[in-house]
């Protein structure tokens, strides 16, 4: 089992009343109104201080994504804040996860900036290729939604060409027309770094993967325990295209907040998580199913199955206002309690999912540095170490994984404990 | 009572689905281009069926946006619209346009300014303006949009209209015929519905009327100026408390201005 360091890269100050006096935490957002640039240049300055600390506590890969104009995470160039991490000597996988390939014009960059990052970091990137999600490719940058998947393709071509074939060559394709192809240089790993796809759970996605033998992850806020058939679908479709059941073909993001017992993470953390829910995932749903977006199949597949993906949160009610018990437990879109019950649970939901890949996010909007730290000690020491040995005696292996992260079952340098964070 | 028409099929080839025109009346040859709300029949069809032969067909993709893989630009679809008419065996005719259809018509009338007699264009969008953008009827939720597009005068009558049928395969069979029909429609305009019409519509040649709601939420009735100043021959017909679809607040009035000016020499 691989634990990544997934970094969500939020705004950490919302106003109190922000569900109410905004629309959405995406898109339209005013910005002069609520992003302070000097208090971003503090929160970057936390994130990577929080990277280097994973690092340096032996999770074995850093994760970093993509989005663009919201709240809820601001990744705008994943590469600029990997090239930071790829810096340091470290055995740990950066796992960029990744960059949204259609919204780049031409998508030969990616393939530039992903070899240069291989470079850097000395073969330790995963290149994550992900769709990208409708309000950043629609809503911010503009794509009619029925171009999103067609440029994502025509990408995805461009790039493995670009990393496969001796340039320079020509590249005819809808959306991007270059005489020339010769990207200077190529990626460290050969053929190319291992491709990550990601998503929220859409069959194309699925067969994407499949049919190129790669990995996909599932990035959702709704956690294990409401994840099985989601995840069930995933592994049909791996069984219908005769793959085997290597679990490190699935990932999954689980918020996951870990205190000395079950009453102290609790109390520490439930007025983070009731923020979070309550405002980073305050989006209309008009900005998350544009029409087209996705194809007539799945729009007639979700209408007969009657899928809603955010039912929980309508049983729930006001997130601002749910219990602990309702986090945790009745929705379990939380992994939280002490480290015994913490590692239980992750265990139980990582075998039930067969996840090889668990991308923890344990900085979750709201908390500052301290209480972060307080929660990545906490993990790393007591819970992360029960989950390494998961699926070893199975016989698996990683075949994922990039060649030059070689951090095998410990940490680069000494823990030092977890100190408790006064309440 | 509901209102209705034939259906004629036109096979268009090329992996396309066959394009479903609505048809009626006898008389000189009307073509009709929807807007946002997709193909329908309404009242300023029915009426101009009295006089005319309308046909209105729909937009290219609106039952399988698949198909849309066919079309990168709003002259993929120019032309698309051409082979329907084609099909149709026309003639010269005339053409209406409303909303997205009436950016279609302009840009139709602009290309093949033989073929187009005389030119109606309804609240069309088309142009832009940074003193008065053009509004986003996409990112809206359903009141919002609703009131975008029919105004907010005659709000019972609007619900009754986007009312969703009863069961669900009825339902869902509505909602998914709304959204791929939206979908091939921003396949052409999303984000910004300008693709140049302003450089091209020194070409039509057709007497034209510029008919505007007065009060449209979408495309402020100053671009009504912009329209007829670029159009040689033109005139403008404003409708009084109507939205930017004023065949739908002032079905009578709209009708009337239309037929006036299709019969007049």
């Amino acid at each position: 089992m691989k634990t990544i360091f997934f970094h969500q890269q939020g705004y950490r100050d919302l106003p109190e009343d922000f569900a109410k006096r905004y629309e959405s935490v995406w898109v339209t957002l005013p910005n002069d109104e609520v992003c302070d640039p000097a208090m971003v240049q503090k929160y970057l300055r936390w994130n990577i201080e929080e990277y280097e600390l994973a690092d340096e506590l032996g999770f074995d890969g850093l994760g970093f994504n993509e989005h663009h104009q919201n709240a809820y995470g601001f990744p705008v160039s994943p590469n600029m804040i990997a090239s930071i991490l790829a810096r340091r000597q470290s055995d740990v996988a950066l796992v960029v996860l990744g960059n949204t390939i259609p919204l780049h014009n031409p998508p030969l960059r990616v393939a530039e900036e992903y070899a240069m990052l291989d470079c850097l970091s000395g073969g330790r990137l995963v290149a994550g290729l992900p769709v990208g999600s409708p309000p950043d490719t629609v809503g911010n940058y503009g794509l009619p939604p029925t171009q999103v998947r067609d440029r994502y393709f025509e990408a995805h071509r461009l790039l493995i060409e670009a990393w496969t074939r001796s340039g320079p060559f020509p590249f005819n394709g809808r959306f991007t027309k270059l005489r020339y192809v010769n990207p200077w240089p190529k990626p460290i790993q050969k053929p190319h770094p291992p491709i990550w796809l990601a998503g929220g759970g859409s069959v194309e996605t699925w067969k994407f993967a499949t049919d190129n033998n790669y990995t996909y992850s599932y990035l959702s806020f709704s956690g294990l325990k409401q994840a099985k058939s989601m995840m069930q679908g995933y592994w049909d479709q791996v069984e219908a295209a005769g793959l085997d059941d290597n679990p490190y073909r699935a990932g999954f993001a689980q918020l996951v907040v870990v205190g000395a017992t079950d009453a102290e993470a609790e109390t520490l953390y439930l007025p983070h998580i009731r923020n979070f829910y309550s405002k980073s995932l305050h989006t209309p749903s008009y900005i998350h199913s544009p029409p087209g977006f996705s194809t007539k199949k799945s729009l007639e597949f979700a209408l007969a199955q009657s899928i809603d993906r955010t039912a929980h949160t309508k049983l729930m009610g006001d997130p601002a206002r749910a219990s602990w018990k309702e986090f945790t437990e009745t929705f379990g879109m939380v992994v939280g309690g002490s480290p015994d019950t913490v590692a239980e649970q992750l265990e139980a939901g990582i075998r039930n999912l067969r996840i090889g890949h668990l991308m923890v996010i344990l900085q979750i909007q709201s908390m500052d540095r301290e209480i972060t730290e307080y929660n990545m000690r906490l993990f790393a020491e007591k819970v992360m170490p029960r989950l390494r040995s998961l699926w070893k005696k199975e016989g698996y292996q990683d075949r994922w994984w990039p060649s030059g992260a070689t951090r095998e079952g410990g940490p680069a340098l000494p823990l030092n404990s977890a100190k408790r964070v006064v309440v | 009572m509901s209102l209705q028409s034939d259906v004629r099929s036109i096979e268009l080839g090329r992996g396309l689905s066959a394009n479903s025109v609505l048809t009626k009346g006898s008389g000189p040859a009307v073509v009709y281009l929807h807007g946002l709300l997709g193909q329908q029949w309404d009242r300023l069809l029915d009426g101009l069926s009295s006089k005319r032969s309308v046909y209105a067909p729909e937009v290219a993709g609106a039952h399988e946006p698949d198909e849309l893989k066919a079309f990168d630009t709003i002259h993929d679809l120019t032309i698309y619209v051409d082979d329907v008419v084609r099909k149709l065996e026309l003639g010269t005719f005339d053409l209406i346009g409303h909303s997205f259809g009436g950016m279609v018509a302009a840009e139709y009338a602009a290309l093949f300014p033989e073929r187009v007699r005389k030119l109606i264009l309804i609240d069309p969008l088309g142009l832009w303006r940074d003193d008065k953008p053009v509004a986003d009827f996409t990112y809206a939720t359903p009141d919002k949009q609703r009131t975008l597009i029919l105004g907010s005068s005659d709000e019972e009558a609007a619900k009754k209209l986007l009312e969703l049928p009863g069961g669900t395969t009825h339902r869902n069979r509505e909602i998914v015929r709304r959204a791929t029909s939206m979908a091939s429609i921003l396949h052409f305009i999303w984000p910004i519905p300008e693709r140049g019409l302003r450089k091209r519509m020194y070409r039509i040649a057709a007497p034209t009327q510029i008919i505007w709601g007065e009060d449209d939420l979408i495309v402020p009735q100053a671009y009504a100026d912009d329209f007829a100043s670029a159009i040689r021959k033109s005139e403008i017909k404003i409708i009084p408390s109507a939205s930017h679809t004023p065949q739908f607040n002032k079905p009578d009035e709209v009708l009337k201005a239309a037929l006036s000016f299709l019969d007049k020499d």
